[in-house]
C-alpha cells in the first residue's frame, strides 16, 4: 500500500507544478466548452419562459453562476494567502496572485448582469441595498488586493500584505450570502440553497448549475494559466526555469 | 425548442437589450482574459529569453582568452 501513495507535497514546489499545471489547463478548458455549450442551451434554447419575469429571467444563467464564482474565488483565494502566511510556502502566495484578477472580473460580471436584470425587473439599475452593497465591497476588495500587491516590490512580502488584506475580508463572505435573509432587500431570495429543495423548474435548475460548472473549470484554467506565468516571473533566476528557457531556443 | 422564430429569441419578450447586453459583456471578458495571459505570457518568455542570452554571451566573452580588440581597450 505504502508505496502507491502519491506524494502530494511534491506538488507544492513550483519546478513540477508548473509542467502539470501546463498538461491540465486544455482539459479544463474543454470541459468549460461543454458545460458552457450545454447550460447556454438548456437556458437560452429549453427552458421555458418564467411566469413573473417572462423571457428577462433567462439573464439567471450569467448572473448566478458569475454570483456564486465571484464568493468562491475569494474563499479559496483566502485560503492560499493564509495558508502562505502560516506556512511560508512559495506556491501559495502566488496561487492567491493568481486568482485575484479572475475574481474580480466575476465580480463585476455580477454586478453588470445585476444591473441589466435590475432595470427591467425593478425599475432600477442600481440600488444601495444589502446584497449588492456587499457584492460591490466584493469588488472593492479584489480591486484593493491587486493594487497593494502591485505597490510592493518584494514579492514576499507583497504576498504577506495581500494574505492579511485578504483573510480580513473573508467577513464579507457570509454578508453577501446571507443578506438577504439578515435584512429587507429588493434582491429576489437564493433560489437554489443548501438546505431547501430549488425553488426553480427542473430545466433552469439545470442550465443555472451547468452554467456554474462551466464558470468553474473556466476559472481553473485561466488562474493556472496565470500561476504559470507568475512562476516564470518570480523563479526566473532558478536553474529550473533557466533549463526550460533554454530548451525552448 | 422553446422558441418559434429567431425573430423570438432574439427579441427575448421585450428584454433583447437587457439579455443580450448581459450576454455579450460576459462573453467579451471571458475570451479577453485568457488571450490577454497568452500574450503576457509570449512577452515575458521572450523577455526572460532575451535576458539570458545577454548573460551567456557575456559569461562567454569574460571567459575568453583576450583578443587584440579586447586588449587595445586598455
Amino acid at each position: 500500500m505504502s508505496n502507491r501513495v502519491i506524494n502530494w507535497f511534491r506538488y507544492a514546489s513550483p519546478q513540477t507544478f508548473y509542467p502539470l499545471a501546463g498538461k491540465l489547463i486544455p482539459w479544463f478548458w474543454a470541459l468549460a466548452a461543454i458545460f458552457g455549450v450545454a447550460g447556454l442551451s438548456i437556458g437560452f434554447l429549453l427552458a421555458p419562459t418564467d411566469a413573473q419575469q417572462g423571457e428577462g429571467y433567462r439573464i439567471i444563467f450569467l448572473h448566478v453562476p458569475a454570483s456564486w464564482m465571484s464568493m468562491f474565488i475569494y474563499l479559496v483565494m483566502a485560503f492560499w494567502a493564509g495558508t502562505g502566511l502560516a506556512f511560508n510556502t512559495r506556491l501559495s502566495g502566488m496561487m492567491a496572485s493568481a486568482l485575484a484578477p479572475t475574481g474580480a472580473l466575476f465580480a463585476f460580471l455580477s454586478l453588470w448582469t445585476g444591473a441589466l436584470w435590475g432595470k427591467p425587473m425593478w425599475g432600477a439599475w442600481w440600488v444601495w441595498d444589502a446584497r449588492l452593497t456587499s457584492e460591490l465591497i466584493l469588488l472593492f476588495l479584489y480591486i484593493g488586493f491587486i493594487a497593494l500587491q502591485a505597490a510592493i516590490d518584494d514579492p514576499r512580502r507583497a504576498d504577506k500584505a495581500g494574505a492579511i488584506l485578504a483573510l480580513v475580508g473573508v467577513v464579507n463572505i457570509p454578508i453577501i450570502y446571507f443578506s438577504v435573509k439578515w435584512w429587507n432587500t429588493l434582491h429576489q431570495g437564493a433560489s437554489v440553497s443548501l438546505t431547501k429543495a430549488p425553488s426553480m423548474a427542473a430545466m433552469m435548475l439545470w442550465g443555472m448549475l451547468l452554467c456554474a460548472l462551466a464558470c468553474w473549470m473556466y476559472s481553473i484554467a485561466v488562474a493556472l494559466m496565470r500561476v504559470r506565468t507568475i512562476m516564470l516571473e518570480r523563479e526566473r533566476h532558478t536553474d529550473w526555469v533557466r533549463a526550460l528557457l533554454g530548451e525552448r531556443e | 425548442m422553446h422558441w418559434n422564430s429567431l425573430g423570438d429569441f432574439l427579441a427575448m419578450g421585450n428584454h433583447g437589450l437587457y439579455v443580450w447586453g448581459s450576454v455579450a459583456v460576459m462573453a467579451l471578458l471571458m475570451v479577453a482574459e485568457p488571450m490577454l495571459l497568452r500574450r503576457g505570457r509570449k512577452k515575458l518568455v521572450a523577455r526572460l529569453k532575451r535576458q539570458l542570452r545577454a548573460e551567456r554571451s557575456e559569461a562567454r566573452a569574460a571567459s575568453e582568452p583576450l583578443t587584440t580588440t579586447r586588449r587595445s581597450h586598455g
